[in-house]
């Protein structure tokens, strides 16, 4: 162990702690820690051979020269798009940190900017300022529990991510739903796409200045959240599409419900079309901004709406379906430029798309159980456990040990509203899983914020990232 | 700063490594196998849906080989890079990319496995520069290190944090309950 501390520690590295205060307790501590995990301790102490840790620590934008990780992505190695030609002097770059408090970060992003003059040379996006360990949450709950951990990640799309849970432990047990559960997981999935487009449309609106768009849009919200909240019992975080089907039939008189919510929210968003389309100050603010070239998403891993609005014509309901969503029938808007523009009318579009889906959905919906039959994973009905000693005993092993999973590895994507939710699932048999982890589309998008906002102005860089439309539960996780 | 500051540096071999393998000639799936014998196969079907992914497992000196000629075979949207922690057997980290070709429609899962004692893996930021804060994360949360890529520090955790909790031998931590059953005083 080196013992000697880094004396000198210019102020630009805080992270080196100052060593007057009661070094050897700390150090024993830390040691013993140390020696307990086998890990290192940034800037404090060696570190295992092996370990390429910069002392700089994760939240330090490096000196130029120094920072090949930033050439990666700010997407010099990529093609980039759009360069300011106006050159400013080396006196007026400053670095500024926007957020992780600001409003228009969408949560708890902190982006650290390099600033030339108005022009925005670099950005490091910082996260984890959310980051409550739910993959390591979901290794310690069953996987009757789990869905209510996954549907808390990405909060404004709780029922895909509950879908894609619910789909990876299906796959692992190799049980199939029966049709109705399939249709009310495309209903309820659909109307959540809505709801979260409607969302992001409405601060997109809110953060580049359009703030009737805010009001409108969380109206319309309102509409498809009072639904949820009928059927689930909750405006978010519902808990309601669980493995083996959901957690309980449409209530009475969903259909009406159904067709009041296509009708206002048609409504609405032809409303938004009037109001934002022809503007002369959104088209300003929007066309040309936080361009992703196609390849640029492929190599980011950027799907959903963003890639779609670049033009990459690839919707995994369409090509890698799930839970009957191929027979329905939709289109997949794309966008011809993929600025912040084509990603608002991509959004838009699909509001459209997903109504009509629900719209199919009212009329074919099939009749029948909502959950799988299977005893092993669907418990009784109240009745049945009051009459058969068997139902009994199903009934307490799922509620006290939960549901016995066979051993193997999955993976399972849905497309959710911000890209492919993936859930990439390690089971070692018994009711937990071995390791869950998490295809956050946000944690894509925001990797690629650096390639949309450099050499950009700093209005573009918030443009563009309320036309990212990251979810920092998601990206954190 | 100082040189004795800074981390200790990936050789120039090494690096030459990690981010220029060798390309065989693929052009499918079939063919990724044939020119690498080592790996062993598996195709998974989706839930309640009759489309396949596949599943490769290689040695860990095929990893970027293998991502790369995938790369080249058409498989160049990166979707996903993570690692797993099989505490007790012996190799005991797993790292998995998960990769499409959009133009095949087909998905593939490349994993590899490394021991305890050396979890080095070679970075693949040379193939998918998205690769970078996945690697991040899995270096953050799991303690696989990723020979190569520029900037292996934290992402989701603080700087000074100690440890890495994704591990199964991480301590999750408990708050002692003291029992006072049987004292007067209750």
């Amino acid at each position: 162990m080196t013992d000697t501390p880094d004396t000198t520690a210019t102020p630009d590295t805080p992270d080196v702690p100052d060593t007057t205060v009661d070094e050897q307790a700390t150090m024993s501590v830390a040691d013993e820690r140390r020696r307990l995990h086998d890990i290192w301790v940034s800037g404090t102490e060696e570190r295992l051979p092996f370990a390429g840790a910069t002392n700089e620590g994760a939240q330090e934008l490096l000196p130029r020269d120094q920072d090949p990780a930033l050439d990666l992505q700010r997407g010099i190695a990529v093609e980039d798009d759009f360069i300011d030609p106006i050159e400013a002097i080396d006196e007026e770059r400053q670095i500024i940190n926007i957020g992780p408090q600001h409003p228009s970060t969408h949560g708890v992003l902190r982006l650290q900017v390099e600033l030339e003059g108005e022009t925005v040379r670099r950005v490091k996006p910082i996260i984890g300022y959310l980051h409550t360990g739910m993959e390591k949450t979901a290794e310690t709950l069953t996987y009757a529990q789990g869905s209510t951990n996954v549907t808390r990640m990405d909060y404004l799309s709780p029922f895909h991510n509950e879908l894609a849970f619910s789909l990876t432990v299906e796959q692992l047990l190799g049980i199939d739903v029966p049709p109705r559960a399939d249709a009310i997981r495309v209903l309820m999935t659909e109307l959540n796409r809505v709801a979260s487009h409607l969302l992001s449309s409405a601060t997109m609106g809110m953060d580049i200045g359009a703030l009737s768009m805010m009001i409108y849009g969380w109206r319309e919200r309102e509409v498809c959240l009072d639904f949820f909240e009928k059927t689930t019992g909750l405006r978010m975080n519902h808990n309601y599409i669980r493995p083996g089907g959901v957690a309980a039939d449409l209530p009475d008189g969903w259909e009406d419900d159904i067709v009041h919510l296509i009708k206002a929210v048609n409504d609405g968003v032809d409303e938004y079309e009037e109001l934002l389309n022809e503007n002369p100050i959104f088209l300003d603010r929007t066309i040309g901004v936080g361009v992703l070239t196609p390849e640029e998403c492929k190599q980011f891993g950027i799907s959903g709406p963003l890639a779609r609005a670049s033009g990459i014509d690839f919707d995994l309901r369409k090509v890698m379906p799930y839970c009957g969503i191929e027979k329905y029938e939709f289109d997949i808007p794309l966008g011809l430029h993929g600025d912040a523009n084509d990603r608002y009318h991509v959004r838009i579009e699909e509001i459209r798309e997903s109504l009509k889906i629900a719209g199919q959905v009212l009329e074919t919906i099939p009749s029948g159980d909502y959950r799988t039959p299977d005893p092993k994973v669907t418990p009784p009905p109240r009745k049945r456990i009051d009459e058969s000693m068997e139902a009994l005993i199903h009934h307490f092993k799922l509620f006290t040990s939960g549901i016995e999973v066979p051993p193997g590895t999955a993976y399972q994507s849905v497309e959710g509203p911000r890209g492919e939710i993936g859930c990439h699932m390690v089971s070692k048999g018994g009711t937990k899983p071995w390791r869950m982890h998490w295809r956050a589309p946000s944690f894509a998008a925001v990797q690629a914020l650096p390639t949309m906002m450099s050499d950009a102005l700093v209005a573009d860089l918030i443009a563009s990232l309320a036309s990212t439309d990251p979810v920092l539960g998601d990206v954190d996780r | 700063m100082t040189d004795e500051t800074m981390p200790p540096e990936t050789t120039e071999e090494e690096l030459e490594a990690a981010v220029v393998p060798e390309r065989p000639d693929v052009a499918s799936i079939a063919d990724l196998l044939e020119s690498f014998p080592e790996a062993a196969f598996s195709v998974h079907e989706y839930a309640s849906s009759d489309v396949v992914y596949h599943m490769v497992s290689v040695p860990v000196a095929d990893w970027v080989a293998i991502t790369q000629a995938a790369f080249d075979a058409g498989f160049d949207t990166f979707v996903d890079l993570t690692a797993i922690d099989h505490f007790a057997e012996a190799p005991r980290f797993e790292v998995a990319v998960n990769i499409i070709s959009m133009t095949e429609v087909e998905r593939l899962i490349i994993t590899t496995r490394v021991p305890y004692d050396d979890p080095t893996v070679p970075t693949l930021t040379g193939v998918f520069a998205g690769a970078n804060f996945y690697e991040r994360e899995a270096y953050d949360l799991l303690g696989v290190v990723f020979v190569g890529h520029p900037d292996l520090t934290r992402i989701l955790l603080p700087d000074d944090w100690v440890g890495h909790p994704l591990r199964k031998d991480y301590d999750i931590g408990a708050i002692p309950v003291e029992f006072k059953a049987g004292s007067a005083d209750l």
